[in-house]
């Protein structure tokens, strides 16, 4: 199996023109980032404005816990039906808009819940610490509230950029391209090379995404919150429970 | 919904059992395979590291992608639900190991002192104090993992095996809202399902939360 | 200590799950074939499985109930999947018969045959077809590829066959389902027997919802779409004529496994092929796909139409 997937991989004519890696490998990419933008776009400034205000947290947990039991094929084969008829598109939009709506849709509960949680869960001696300094609320939630939230909000954008690559490779199924045309094709044709190949490819673009976001993070939070999360500790609630939010992949 | 639910219901109940077994039986052997390797990474602390490492890479694959690999690693049939179950198992392992090692280190000091001064020895001890008071964490855990079994298992429907996801490829070939609705509705309700028994069973399991007002 | 009770009783009843669960899942619908495992219904039970589209499932239902009428005793298990899965769950004993084509089945045990013409295909297919696996009288009806196009189309370029494409293809795009890349009658056939090339291929689905919303939309100028499909009259399509036989027949038969091949049996399905039309699987298909019927209803008035039951 490995020297069979070697073998394809190493083959040059799997690297050019429509069907080549560079091609799908930028589609898959492409998908992944608008819906992964649009999302956080979405769902970063609701996370802050919630945790800040902390009105409206039962909105966090609905949302969460029901997008979490919905299907993903469900509502990939939902959305499309319902939308595709109604574009009239020479080009790939009448099947990439549904699918970027469904990608969009399983992207928003990761940053969400952990933005929320990373804003609610800074400790209230620190905020109360922010206000005696003379802060306002919008001054404690830049300042204060932010930065202490970071490592949280990082975690859920890694997760939700790792849900929306995993989704990105069942577009195939509706003829979108991306990585997962090779598992699709694969199957179709009873290449199962191709199919292996694919799968490693998409299974290596997420490990990769995972450890780049992983060392942005690292690089991005201060000092001193990274500090109190290495200490040993009892297990802190909040990572806990960002950490089990983190767990939905396609 | 309903008419075309009885008009088809054998065949749906039947995909209905194949996916509530596909999901059911990698939590089963995930978790038994989750707690002696929790327990590990937390007896012996530089196994936490590479563990929760290990973990979370695991995590990171695509389930399509790890469904077709899977064959070619097992020598089963690319249909066979074999992989699914194993697929999910994984899956299951990875976010229960970190949960279960972590919710043996919330176990307090004093409680373990306690414990020890009682004359309970280290297996007793795990086995009488640290998993049960555990449990509400692992049951968390376990539930996320229940949810998102149900949700994975559809995905299968793409290569072709029998389940629920079935609702949606048919559906999806007849241009047909129906199917598709009603296999999303089965599908949370059995992820409601899963999470009840599994809540049900933390709260038998765990007595005395009940015996202290909160 | 109830909760040691407790815990210990979880496990006990964990390992029970365990149990009957393993033991269950070398269910039939498993899809290695479980040698003769203990999967086959009692003898006397004919049990009628179906691949994974429509049109099939209706057969099925057809055959199912037709042999209903004559007294056979009959289970069904639909929705089975692809050739892969069915063949080797009729081999052994899983399902006892299935609606099939004639050329792809040929294809499926023979992949060297070459016959083309109903008649030869059909004697190809009675030859090659391995114990214990048998197919019976093949009936007129008959569902194959075919290359569609829009009515503009036609018109425009004046295509009346797939030859005529030859001389316009390089500026048209075709839409077909990913397997068309490679198989013998796909890419490599249109360009060996027509000398048609198309300007691009679109991977889409095997006569589905997204070749035909495509060559709708303009998406793809010629689609590979099954001839009972009833949205090419319905949209006022040109089926493209295929006058080299590129696309081999594919009249319906039933496949059975010879040892339930009673003469009871064989009677009650003869009758059903003798009746069975191309026609009759257009409007077959347009109750169940366009009118959202139940397969089971379709086929059930179809019988009593034909006077079968």
């Amino acid at each position: 199996m490995i020297a069979e997937i070697w073998n394809w991989l190493s083959d040059s004519a799997h690297w050019h023109g429509p069907d080549g890696v560079p091609i799908h490998l930028r589609e898959h990419l492409q998908y992944s980032l608008i819906a992964l933008l649009i999302a956080a776009a979405i769902a970063l400034p609701l996370g802050l404005l919630i945790g800040h205000t902390g009105r409206g947290s039962f909105v966090v947990v609905a949302i969460a816990n029901s997008f979490r039991a919905l299907p993903t094929v469900g509502l990939l084969t939902f959305f499309v039906i319902l939308i595709a008829p109604h574009i009239h598109s020479t080009g790939t939009a009448t099947y990439l808009i549904p699918s970027e709506i469904v990608l969009v849709l399983l992207a928003i509960p990761s940053m969400l819940t952990n933005t929320y949680a990373g804003i609610s869960a800074v400790d209230p001696a620190v905020r109360d610490a922010a206000r005696g300094m003379g802060m306002r609320g919008s001054q404690t939630l830049w300042q204060v509230e932010l930065p202490n939230a970071l490592p949280l909000i990082f975690s859920g954008i890694r997760s939700s950029f790792l849900q929306v690559i995993a989704t990105a490779t069942i577009t195939a199924y509706v003829s979108l391209g991306g990585l997962g045309r090779y598992l699709i094709d694969g199957l179709a044709q009873q290449d199962y090379p191709q199919m292996a190949s694919g799968a490693v490819l998409v299974a290596v673009l997420a490990l990769l995404i995972d450890v780049l976001l992983a060392a942005v993070q690292r690089y991005a939070v201060s000092r001193g919150i990274t500090g109190r999360y290495s200490r040993k500790r009892i297990v802190d609630p909040a990572e806990q429970q960002a950490m089990i939010a983190a767990a939905p992949l396609t | 919904m309903i008419d075309y639910y009885r008009q088809n219901s054998d065949q749906i109940n039947g995909w209905l059992g194949w996916h509530a077994r596909l999901s059911a039986l990698p939590l089963l052997f995930g978790l038994l395979i989750a707690l002696p390797l929790g327990w590990l990474a937390r007896r012996y602390r530089w196994l936490y590291p590479p563990v929760v490492t290990v973990a979370g890479l695991l995590y990171t694959i695509p389930s399509l992608a790890l469904f077709i690999l899977l064959p070619g690693l097992l020598k089963t049939r690319i249909l066979d639900p074999t992989n699914v179950v194993v697929a999910l198992t994984v899956y299951t392992v990875a976010l229960l190991v970190r949960v279960v090692a972590d919710a043996l280190g919330s176990v307090s000091e004093d409680v373990l002192q306690a414990a020890t001064a009682m004359g309970y020895r280290r297996l007793g001890r795990l086995l009488k104090v640290e998993l049960p008071i555990a449990v509400p964490v692992i049951a968390a855990g376990l539930r996320v993992a229940a949810v998102s079994n149900v949700s994975l298992v559809s995905v299968a429907a793409l290569i072709g095996v029998p389940e629920l996801g079935q609702l949606f490829t048919n559906g999806f070939q007849l241009s047909y809202q129906t199917p598709i609705l009603l296999g999303i509705l089965l599908s949370v309700l059995l992820a409601l399902a899963f999470d009840s028994v599994i809540q049900l069973v933390a709260r038998v399991l765990t007595p005395w939360r009940r015996a202290v007002p909160r | 200590m109830t909760s040691i009770r407790a815990l210990t009783a979880a496990a006990v009843g964990t390992g029970l799950l365990l149990v009957t669960a393993c033991g269950s899942s070398s269910n039939p619908t498993s899809n290695a074939p479980a040698g003769n495992g203990g999967s086959s219904a009692p003898t006397d039970t004919i049990v009628v499985g179906s691949a994974n589209f429509q049109e099939n499932v209706v057969l099925a239902n057809i055959y199912a109930g037709a042999l209903k009428a004559k007294g056979v005793k009959v289970s069904t298990k639909l929705n089975i999947g692809s050739r892969e899965t069915y063949i080797p769950a009729v081999k052994d004993g899983s399902i006892d018969l299935i609606p099939e084509y004639s050329g792809v089945l040929l294809q499926y045990f023979d992949k060297s045959a070459t016959a083309v013409s109903a008649t030869d295909v059909f004697a190809a297919l009675q030859k090659a077809t391995p114990q214990p696996l048998t197919v019976l009288t093949q009936s007129a009806a008959e569902d194959k590829d075919a290359i569609v196009v829009k009515k503009e189309t036609a018109d425009k370029y004046s295509l009346k066959s797939i030859a005529d494409l030859a001389a316009v293809a390089d500026k048209l795009t075709l839409g077909a389902p990913p397997e068309f890349q490679t198989r013998t009658d796909g890419i490599p056939g249109l360009e060996k027997t027509y000398n048609v090339k198309f300007k691009t291929f679109k991977k889409l689905d095997a006569g589905g919802p997204l070749t035909e919303n495509a060559l709708k939309n303009g998406q793809i100028d010629a689609g590979d779409i099954f001839t009972t499909d009833p949205l090419i009259d319905k949209n006022g399509w040109v089926v493209l004529e295929d006058p080299k036989n590129l696309y081999t027949a594919q009249n319906v038969l039933p496949l059975i496994n010879s040892g339930k091949a009673s003469d009871t049996v064989k009677n009650a399905l003869n009758a059903v092929s003798a009746k069975l039309t191309t026609d009759d699987l257009v409007k077959l298909n347009e109750q169940v796909s366009l009118e959202k019927q139940n397969a089971e209803t379709v086929a059930q008035k179809w019988l009593s139409d034909a006077g079968l039951a």
